[in-house]
């Protein structure tokens, strides 16, 4: 974490969660847990984000809107998927409407399980996202500078 | 006449905790028509009684929803109880009162604090889920979790709570009485909340009867029906009355549900005071099911509807919930009718939608 220079903001989006890593998700940001001292702001809107927080699995209305909620995050971006449901499908994983964890639609960089996932965990899974974030950044970085230095020695 | 358009509000939305789509029909600033469409978090988890015997459903039905799913496990399994034609122990009856009161107070709270969200007062909100994780802490430390306690099984609790567990309960319970008093002034008293609150939203008495709506949404208008006075877990033991006000606004929806929380305070008090002390938590239940059986609660948003069939196979024939969302969708889209733009995130709220609950 010392290496942290940024302050990712997060989307929450609930996928077909039961509400209770969502609640958790919430409980995370308020002042017991804390998240803000991390830089995290949770953000509504989807063009501000870096951090993805996903909760509950797939299903055929909501696959949709969770990969265009991915696509209009601005690179680089990070997935978290919350929950054992968003992971795996879990408790429902065999009821008829359900696809899947979140990585049947967008990959995810971090699987954060619970049933309901404590804000320790969930705070854990977005330390490590922030940390994923923070690499990606650093290469996006050095390949623009690559790239105009190319640029550079071709003119 | 204005010029009409169409907006689109959701499924994804900053003050929406959880995807609902709304088609709004609005004319200049005024909305017209709200159309609800439904089904992002559809899962099916009725069907699941297929692949799931009676007793592990318990465990599924109370992931219908987080906030309230120590009512949606205890409805579920009053339901198998009255088809087993079982009589739980009285300790047991009195635990579920307790811990549904519990969990009343923590979706209240969380409610208050995503209400305060709505209008923007964000260190409002912030109080209110302090308050809340006091809550939830009993519960971790009775059940072992924070917001899915899994406690209830088919004639009676699995857990027990010992005579330190209540003298916490009790202590947290004066704390969390002084602390609201402070932050319900804010609530009831405050110039920029009571201007975002009264005479916002109105909901006629005679519409509330007209479209079915339930709960606090319901209460707010003067109709008082409160589902714990028909009388299951050890609430006839109980003195209390229902919580209305005439008022039909925002506020007065603010106004029943922090009431609320002092009632169920009050409820746990009276609870832990007449508890007996048994050793017997369950009342063992033999075979499999067989008959059909219905039970009706009153969940922190409303009345819920458990049904379930079973036709001696370990497997259920059918199991079906009614939520209390379902039946207030219909209320807000007849609520939202007039109202201007600006409000609509904030009359979404205030009929405490669960979506989860209401898709399944």
């Amino acid at each position: 974490m010392a290496n942290i220079k940024k302050s990712p903001w997060v989307l929450h989006y609930d996928g077909s969660s039961c509400n209770g890593c969502d609640i958790e998700v919430l409980a995370c940001l308020t002042p017991v847990y804390d998240a803000e001292r991390l830089g995290i702001i949770n953000t509504g809107d989807p063009m501000q984000a870096d951090i993805f927080l996903i909760t509950g699995g797939i299903n055929s209305q909501n696959e949709e809107t969770v990969r265009q909620l991915y696509e209009q995050m601005p690179r680089p971006k990070v997935v978290v998927a919350v929950g054992v449901c968003a992971c795996t499908g879990g408790v429902f994983k065999d009821c008829y409407n359900i696809k899947g964890g979140v990585d049947t639609v967008i990959p995810v960089d971090v699987y954060v399980p619970g049933c309901a996932a404590r804000p320790q965990a969930i705070i854990d899974g977005l330390a490590q996202g922030i940390e994923i974030f923070q690499e990606r950044l650093d290469e996006h970085r050095a390949k623009k500078k690559n790239e105009k230095s190319a640029k550079g020695v071709s003119a | 006449m204005g010029k009409r358009s169409v907006i689109p509000y959701g499924p994804q939305h900053p003050v929406l905790p959880e995807p609902i789509h709304l088609d709004l029909v609005i004319e200049d600033e005024r909305v017209m028509e709200a159309i609800p469409s439904i089904g992002f978090i559809h899962r099916g988890l009725e069907s699941l009684v297929e692949k799931r015997d009676f007793n592990q459903m318990t465990y599924v039905v109370e992931r219908t929803c987080g906030i309230c799913s120590f009512g949606h496990g205890m409805g579920y399994c009053e339901t198998m109880e009255r088809i087993f034609d079982v009589e739980i122990p009285d300790r047991a009856k009195f635990l579920r009162t307790i811990w549904f009161e519990l969990s009343r107070m923590h979706s209240h709270l969380l409610w208050l604090g995503l209400l305060a969200d709505g209008f923007g007062f964000e260190n409002l909100f912030y109080q209110c889920w302090r308050i809340r994780e006091k809550v939830l802490d009993l519960q971790e430390m009775t059940c072992g979790g924070r917001v899915i306690f899994s406690v209830n099984t088919i004639g009676g609790v699995l857990k027990d709570m010992t005579s330190e567990h209540m003298q916490i309960i009790l202590k947290t319970m004066d704390e969390i009485e002084q602390e609201l008093k402070t932050i319900q002034k804010t609530f009831f008293e405050d110039y920029t909340v009571l201007s975002r609150l009264k005479g916002v939203g109105i909901m006629p008495k005679e519409k509330i009867n007209e479209l079915g709506c339930v709960g606090p949404f319901a209460r707010a208008s003067g109709v008082a029906v409160d589902m714990r006075k028909l009388g299951y877990a050890a609430y006839p033991m109980i003195d209390f009355e229902p919580v209305v006000s005439e008022d039909c606004d925002s506020y007065a929806r603010c106004y029943v549900r922090l009431m609320e929380i002092y009632q169920s305070i009050d409820i746990i008090r009276q609870a832990i005071a007449k508890i007996p002390s048994e050793t017997d938590l369950v009342t063992p239940v033999k075979g499999n099911p067989n008959g059909e059986a219905f039970v009706r609660l009153e969940q922190p948003r409303g009345e819920a509807f458990y049904y379930a069939k079973a036709s001696g196979k370990p497997n259920l024939e059918r199991m079906r919930v009614r939520t209390p969302t379902f039946a207030n969708i219909a209320g807000l889209c007849e609520m939202l009718k007039n109202t201007e733009l600006s409000d609509v995130g904030l009359l979404i709220i205030t009929i405490d939608p669960c979506i989860s609950c209401t898709e399944r």
